[in-house]
Parts: structure tokens; sequence; C-alpha cells
């Protein structure tokens, strides 16, 4: 009897107008899909993208050359050098970041004691040769100065939280 | 008159830019098949498909096309580099041939040969040595295997379609296509797909049988062209891309682009033999809907189902996939020969009164 009723459901192709109606279904669903150069996700004020170098209102860099960020990074993928400027005041002379070495984990921005290295909201900065992915201090100060408004906003929604 | 090859140089030129008509309009519109195909795979799948060459992606083929190109030919070191080179231009070339005899529209046909069908059946048996000689000039395992299950698998099926076809034979009583097209003129009930003609209550008995003869021709032809759910002479998951693993650029190129014109055919084949052709479901329009437009309509919902198809059923193991073939479709299209003939015996053909082609 199964059988005789399995043989009716296979010919006349119930299950595939089942299947059929069903992808009919999701064929005019709305599709999930972000058309992404065009159109973006959410980012957490929290997402931790491209590093920055920030600076004071007044121009001056935040960054005093304590190396604490040298120290906790766990890739050991900033190096740092320091002098006392011809003000007197201790700043670094030298501050590199390997992005290709970076894991992304956000330890240097919580160890930071004046928010000078922070991870900014971009991950665009895609590059066709590993060398443009070796920051140096410049680079870093420009990436600053480029997102400055972006990752105010960011630490000022994240500080109650913190 | 001047001759060449004994033939007339007016038609010879004329039925030399009738082919090039065909293959350039044939070409481009299976360009956006292509991309309707991958549009509707994905669109089932929540996805959006290609979006990013053209509008809506439109040119998003001829960027294949031309990526295609650019590549580099490998010729394997152990390969049969003169088959190898052959095969897939034998598949191209037999899939574009087997055109020759589609009527596209009332006189649109290249060759209106009165053995059409059989002229079909033959040419597009002869697209498996393409793919069988791919595979085995590769001098590898997995197209060897992947040629040896779809040769197995085309051949198989081959049989089922021609049984299929000869019902359809039967009722018109001609093997030109353009005869068998005019006998299903009408309206939708005289399409053999539907023959719900209730002016001849007795041929009522024929839907039935010709609706299911038009199902099994349906999934003939996917496996036919080796498409989902009967892929497995390409199944990804078992032979990695099956005959065509030692191809790459121009020659996967036209590999594919012939695999896609045998499916085309196939769409064709079902508007043709079952779908009346270019001849409109219902006299709507007025006759301003010129005829080319519905063989179209027809063939590209064909593909539409073929599209979803591929979405929405799951592949077929080797093994079901012959009992499919020796021990569901064979019988079944015997039965049916065996009653349309029955009926054609006793109540003469459906179509006597319009002095359709003779038998």
């Amino acid at each position: 009897m199964t059988r005789i009723k399995q043989f009716i459901k296979a010919a006349l192709f119930l299950e595939f107008i089942k299947a059929f109606m069903l992808a009919m279904k999701y064929f005019f669903a709305k599709k999930p899909t972000i058309n992404y150069p065009f159109e973006k996700g959410p980012l957490s004020p929290r997402f931790r993208g491209e590093h920055a170098l920030r600076r004071y209102a007044n121009g001056e860099e935040r960054c005093i050359a304590c190396k604490l960020c040298e120290a906790i990074c766990p890739a050991q993928a900033i190096i740092i050098e320091a002098e006392p400027r011809d003000d007197g005041s201790r700043r670094t002379t030298r501050y590199d970041i390997d992005m290709t070495k970076c894991i992304y984990c956000g330890l240097c921005q919580e160890a930071c004691p004046v928010d000078a290295i922070v991870e900014g909201p971009n991950f665009e900065y895609a590059t066709e040769s590993r060398e443009e992915l070796y920051y140096d201090k410049e680079r870093l100060l420009a990436n600053g100065d480029r997102w400055e408004s972006a990752i105010a906003m960011n630490l000022k929604k994240d500080a109650p939280y913190r | 008159m001047i001759e060449l090859f004994g033939m007339e140089w007016p038609w010879l030129v004329w039925k030399l830019v009738q082919i090039i008509l065909f293959v350039v309009v044939l070409l481009v519109g299976l360009a956006f098949l292509l991309l309707m195909d991958r549009k509707v795979w994905a669109a089932v799948q929540l996805r959006r498909g290609p979006n990013v060459v053209g509008p809506f992606g439109l040119l998003q083929s001829f960027a294949d096309f031309l990526k295609f190109v650019f590549k580099e030919i490998i010729i394997p070191a152990g390969s049969d580099k003169i088959l190898f080179v052959l095969a897939p231009i034998i598949t191209l070339v037999t899939a574009f041939g087997v055109w020759a005899v589609i009527p596209a529209a009332p006189g649109w046909v290249m060759s209106n040969l009165n053995l059409g069908v059989l002229y079909i059946l033959a040419i597009s048996s002869l697209g498996v040595y393409g793919i069988i000689i791919g595979g085995w000039a590769s001098n590898s395992k997995y197209p060897f295997l992947g040629a040896l299950r779809s040769t197995a698998q085309m051949i198989s099926y081959e049989v089922s379609i021609g049984f299929i076809l000869i019902t359809v034979l039967l009722l018109v009583g001609s093997l030109n296509l353009t005869d068998i097209v005019n006998a299903q003129a009408g309206g939708f009930w005289n399409w053999h797909a539907f023959m719900l003609d209730f002016s001849d209550p007795k041929s009522l008995i024929l839907f039935p049988v010709m609706f299911y003869m038009f199902v099994l021709f349906f999934i003939s032809a996917l496996a036919e062209t080796n498409r989902p759910p009967f892929d497995l002479p390409e199944a990804e998951s078992e032979l990695v891309a099956g005959y065509q693993v030692e191809y790459s650029s121009t020659p996967y190129l036209l590999f594919m682009i012939g695999e896609y014109l045998n499916i085309v055919l196939m769409c064709a084949m079902l508007t043709v033999m079952f779908l009346g052709g270019w001849h409109a479901p219902l006299d709507i329009g007025g006759g301003f809907i010129p005829p080319i437009f519905w063989f179209v309509g027809k063939v590209v919902f064909m593909f539409f189902l073929f599209a979803m198809v591929k979405a929405i059923v799951p592949r077929y193991r080797y093994d079901q996939l012959m009992r499919l073939g020796w021990k569901v479709f064979l019988p079944t299209s015997l039965v049916a020969i065996v009653i349309v003939s029955t009926y054609v015996m006793m109540f003469g053909r459906p179509y006597m009164s319009m002095t359709v082609g003779v038998g």
C-alpha cells in the first residue's frame, strides 16, 4: 500500500511542485544582500579598524612615547623610538605599525593613557603592495587628522560603558 | 547564373548571411540566458546575483567571455593534443548545427528538412563525441570518469527522448518540424502538452498521456544536457568538473557555450514539439504580436524552469539515474507509444482535418 502511495506521489510530481512553490516564495522574497561598495552595514562604535594617532584640539600630538602600546602589543607590530623634543617634552621620533602583523586586538588603544593611538572605523585600506602596509608616524598622524571626527564621536558614544 | 560547387551564388550568399545572423543572435541571446540562469539561481538562494557589470549586471556574460578569451590555453603534457583541441570544437559545432532545422517563426528556418527530427537526433548524438573525446584526450582520471558517466547518461536518455518524440510524430504524421508546429495551431488546447480539445471528446484520452510525455521529455532533457539534478558528469563534489577538468580559457568557453546551446536547444525542442512553437496560446493581440515573440517567450520560460530545477532539486545518485532512465522512462514512454498508436489506428490523427504533411 505504501508503495502504491509512493508511486502515485512520485508519478504526480507532488514533491516537485511543492518545492517549486517554496522556491518561488524565496524567488520573490526581499534579498538581504547589502550592495556593498554603495551600501554599508552598521558599525559598532567599538569597531577596531585602521589605526590612527590623534592630536589635541590645538594641534599638539597626544602621544607621549610611554611605549605602553609597544609593550602590550601581542603581535609586536609596534616599534617606537623617542627623544626629548627642543621644548623639552617627550615625543616619539619614530612610531611604526606593521599592519601586516597587527591582529586588531585593540590592546594598544586600551593601554594608551592619553587616547593617542586608536583603532578607527576605517576598514577599507587594502593596498597593492606589502610595503604600503608598513605605517609610519606620518601616515598614522594623517589617519588621525582624516578620521578625527568619526573617532571622537565613537569614543564619546562608548565612554558611558568604560 | 554563376555556379560554385554546383550551387547558385545568390543562394549561397543568402544562406551564409542567414547562418551568420542565426549564430550572432543565438550567441547574444545565450549571453543573457546565462545571466538569467545565474540570476534565477541567486534569487532562490536569497542573493542578488551578478549586478556590477553594466546595469543589473547585464554585461556580466560578456565580461566573462573576455576573461575566458584572454586567459592562457593550457594543454596538458600527457594529453593527445589534436583531440584535446578538437573535442570542444566538436561540441560547439554540433550544438550549433542542430539549430539549422529549428523553426523560430513561419518561414524562419535555415533548412526546412523533411526529416528534421531525425536530423536533430543524429546531430545531437554526435555531441557526445565532444565530451568523450575531451575526457579521454585529457589523459587524466577525473575527466575520464566524467566522460564515461556523461556518455552513459546521454546515451540512456537519448533512448527515452527518441520514444517520447515518436508519440508526437505519431500524432502529427510528419518529421518536419514546421509541420509539427503547424499541427498545433489554434490555441493551447491543440498543443501536444495540453490536448484539451473539448469539441472532440475522444481526443481527451490523449491529454494525460501527452502531458506526461511532456514532463518526461523535460526531465530527459535535463539528463541529456547534464543539468542538475543529473549533473553527475560534472558533479563538483565528486569529480571536480568532470570532462572539463583539464580545460581552460577558450576551449573551456567553447565547451560551456556548447553545453548551454544544447540546453537552449532542448528548450526550443520542448517548445516546438509540445508547446506549439510560435503559435499564441489564445487568439490575442489580433496578429500584432509577431510569432517570434511567442517562440522566444516559450523558450525563455522553459529555460526559467531549467534554472529553477537547478535551484531546487538535489543531485541524483548514479544508479538512481540509470534506474530512472531504463526502468521508469523507457517503459512509460513505450506504453505511451502503444496508447497513442492505438488511438491513431482507431480514430485517426486528431488533426486530420488540417491535412498537415502526409504520413
